[in-house]
């Protein structure tokens, strides 16, 4: 909400709107743009346009993107389910990859093979999405392999249903890999302390007394408890997924919300700049709620008070 | 011998870490001295050179050591218009030492292009030591930005605690819960595309501190909540000590070694945030280089395959930021006295 505010807010500030550009053009006449002006209340006070914006939201309506000529909200949906799949694509990657790699290292704690992949991670960890995006992209090039940006190749809408699916998930191969790598690197990391340092608790001593299994004791008592810090992060995982999709968005041409935004950005198309911040945050919140509902399914201790 | 000089034998006994330290130095003296390392100014083009890959310093000719010398390259192309550089043997242009205040250069129809030449034949080499004057400062100055905000907003609410703290914490949440890519692009597009590059550069660093102060005030808030229990604290309001004095004197002070790993932990994604912002065309704007925007030019997918020297922006970000992280983290163990028992396994 305050968010919405302060964007809008930044959008006004900015000299020159949409129909700037319109105003140069001679086959649109002065009437035209008038009333156009009339219609979003681009003459009144910022104070006031923002009112008619908010009623506007509360009402379900996100106004109209001067840029596409559809509704805001339309165009937003669209491509919030792109940049959607491809946060769960990565999401799925980075905690199917880092848990276990991390219970791994912890295992081998302190041998080759732990360092190995302490190297390994501190260089995924370290290197940009950006650049990481390109070089892939150029690899896949010469290879030839997969498709090289965009989401559906260019004979799509002639596909059979399960043609579709894999073609887009043949185009999502290469940005959801450049997502998730950082992270995984960065989970992993996190799980391998977690893990060392439950294994390093009492109560691993004791159950290795009583004569468990080492798999028992690993994967039934230590796993448990090593995982629940892990539970609170995706909430803040969901953001930085989120922000770093944007710019993977770009440099693969993968049409969502992030690539969405740079466009609207650039064409000052103000009420899809809101909107996507707006879908953004509520994005953002729902990791949130999700990561608090799955810790509270996870971890017992916590029923009933407030994390 | 005192807690700064185990600090920092725990944090030699890291050799990678010290190996990055120096790394770091190097790179941050190269940028300091950009104008005498390089062998071109930033802007120094010239068309005939589009592209050109490196010249490689030649120290034989004929099978004799000679004072070294570079070969002329004439540009033909071929039946597709590619650009094709031969190097001409009847060409000869011996290197010059500090002749026009330069290190390394060479005479006037001759060009020297260690790392090859962009789209306009200006040096890469160059504008790389250029870029990294503006690359490696914004993080500097970035972080010395939020860090000053993080200390104020972090050192109240962490002192004060109860409402204050809730308060200026919810504040702090509200930035972080943004992705950070649709903060800097909102506030981006406030800012008017025809500055110069002086005040784009200044817009940058603006933004980045904008929107990193809030993690690290989170950090020093957590720091200062502990500290404020102390009894040295006690002892300082019952002298009479206003808030601020104590505030300033006796709780900040004591966060400094762990806003110093905070620091060199965040300073990565301050250069990574320049170089996404310039990777974009919304960063730094040519002809001023930065290492985003060399990178830029690596954007065109195909450019790669006959120019594979452009990727090198990327490569000098990727080193720095690994870096950074690995003198962050040694930093971080060697001040952590917890993590010493690290090497007691328990297999």
């Amino acid at each position: 909400m305050v968010m919405s505010f302060f964007t809008f807010w930044l959008m006004h500030a900015t000299p020159g709107n949409f129909f700037d550009s319109l105003k140069l053009n001679p086959q649109i006449s002065a009437a035209t743009i008038a009333s156009y002006e009339q219609m979003y209340h681009l003459k009144d006070p910022f104070i006031v346009q923002y009112g008619h914006w908010l009623l506007n939201v509360c009402r379900g309506e996100f106004g109209y993107s001067f840029y596409y000529n559809v509704p805001a909200a339309h165009i937003i949906v669209s491509r919030l389910w792109n940049t959607f799949l491809l946060s769960l694509a990565s999401l799925l990657l980075t905690w199917g990859l880092a848990i276990p790699l991390g219970v791994w290292a912890a295992l081998r704690h302190g041998r080759l093979a732990d360092r190995v992949m302490n190297v390994l991670s501190f260089a995924a960890f370290s290197v940009p999405s950006f650049f990481l995006a390109i070089l892939l992209l150029y690899t896949v090039r010469q290879w030839g392999i997969l498709p090289l940006g965009g989401m559906h190749s260019a004979g799509y809408d002639d596909l059979s249903w399960f043609g579709k699916v894999i073609d887009v998930a043949r185009h999502l191969v290469i940005p959801a890999v450049v997502l998730s790598l950082a992270s995984i690197a960065g989970l992993q990391r996190l799980m391998r302390g977690n893990m060392l340092a439950q294994l390093r608790q009492q109560y691993i001593v004791a159950a290795r007394a009583k004569g468990l299994t080492e798999g028992r004791i690993i994967y039934r008592h230590a796993l448990r408890n090593a995982f629940n810090p892990m539970v609170t992060l995706l909430g803040y995982e969901f953001a930085s997924l989120l922000s770093g999709a944007a710019l993977v968005e770009i440099v693969c041409s993968w049409p969502g919300l992030g690539a969405l935004m740079l466009t609207a950005v650039r064409s000052k198309d103000v009420y899809v700049v809101m909107a996507g911040m707006l879908m953004g945050g509520v994005l953002l919140l729902l990791g949130n709620l999700l990561a608090d509902f799955l810790l509270l399914r996870v971890d017992p201790r916590i029923k009933g008070t407030r994390t | 011998m005192g807690h700064f000089h185990l600090t920092i034998e725990a944090f030699g006994r890291r050799k990678s870490a010290v190996v990055c330290f120096w790394v770091l130095i190097a790179l941050y003296a190269a940028a300091l001295f950009a104008p005498v390392l390089s062998a071109y100014r930033f802007d120094d083009e010239d068309r005939d050179y589009s592209y050109c890959p490196p010249t490689p310093v030649e120290f034989f000719d004929h099978g004799q050591l000679v004072w070294p010398f570079v070969y002329g390259r004439a540009l033909t192309f071929d039946e597709n218009h590619r650009r094709i550089f031969t190097v001409e043997k009847g060409k000869k242009y011996p290197l010059e030492i500090f002749s026009k205040g330069r290190l390394l250069t060479v005479g006037a129809p001759g060009r020297l292009y260690l790392l090859g030449a962009d789209s306009r034949g200006r040096d890469l080499y160059s504008r790389l030591l250029y870029g990294a004057r503006i690359s490696l400062s914004i993080g500097l100055i970035g972080v010395l930005i939020s860090f000053g905000i993080g200390l104020l907003v972090g050192g109240i609410a962490g002192y004060y605690g109860g409402f204050v703290d809730a308060a200026l914490m919810r504040l702090c949440e509200m930035f972080m819960l943004v992705p950070g890519f649709y903060l800097m692009l909102a506030l981006r597009s406030a800012v008017p595309e025809d500055f110069n590059s002086a005040q784009v550069y200044l817009t940058v660093v603006v933004i980045l501190s904008f929107i990193g102060w809030a993690s690290l005030a989170r950090v020093i808030r957590g720091m200062a909540l502990s500290l404020r229990e102390r009894d040295y604290v006690a002892a300082a309001k019952l002298m009479g000590l206003s808030d601020a004095a104590i505030i300033a004197r006796h709780i900040l002070p004591h966060t400094v070694p762990y806003s110093l790993v905070a620091i060199m932990l965040t300073i990565p994604g301050y250069i990574l945030g320049e170089a996404g912002l310039s990777v974009l065309g919304l960063g730094i704007q040519d002809p001023v280089p930065s290492w985003g925007n060399l990178l830029s030019e690596a954007m065109g997918i195909v450019r790669i395959q006959f120019a594979p020297w452009i990727l090198m922006p990327g490569a000098l970000i990727f080193m720095t930021v690994v870096c950074f992280n690995v003198v962050g983290d040694a930093l971080r163990d060697a001040l952590d006295p917890m993590l010493k028992n690290e090497n007691v396994t328990i297999h």
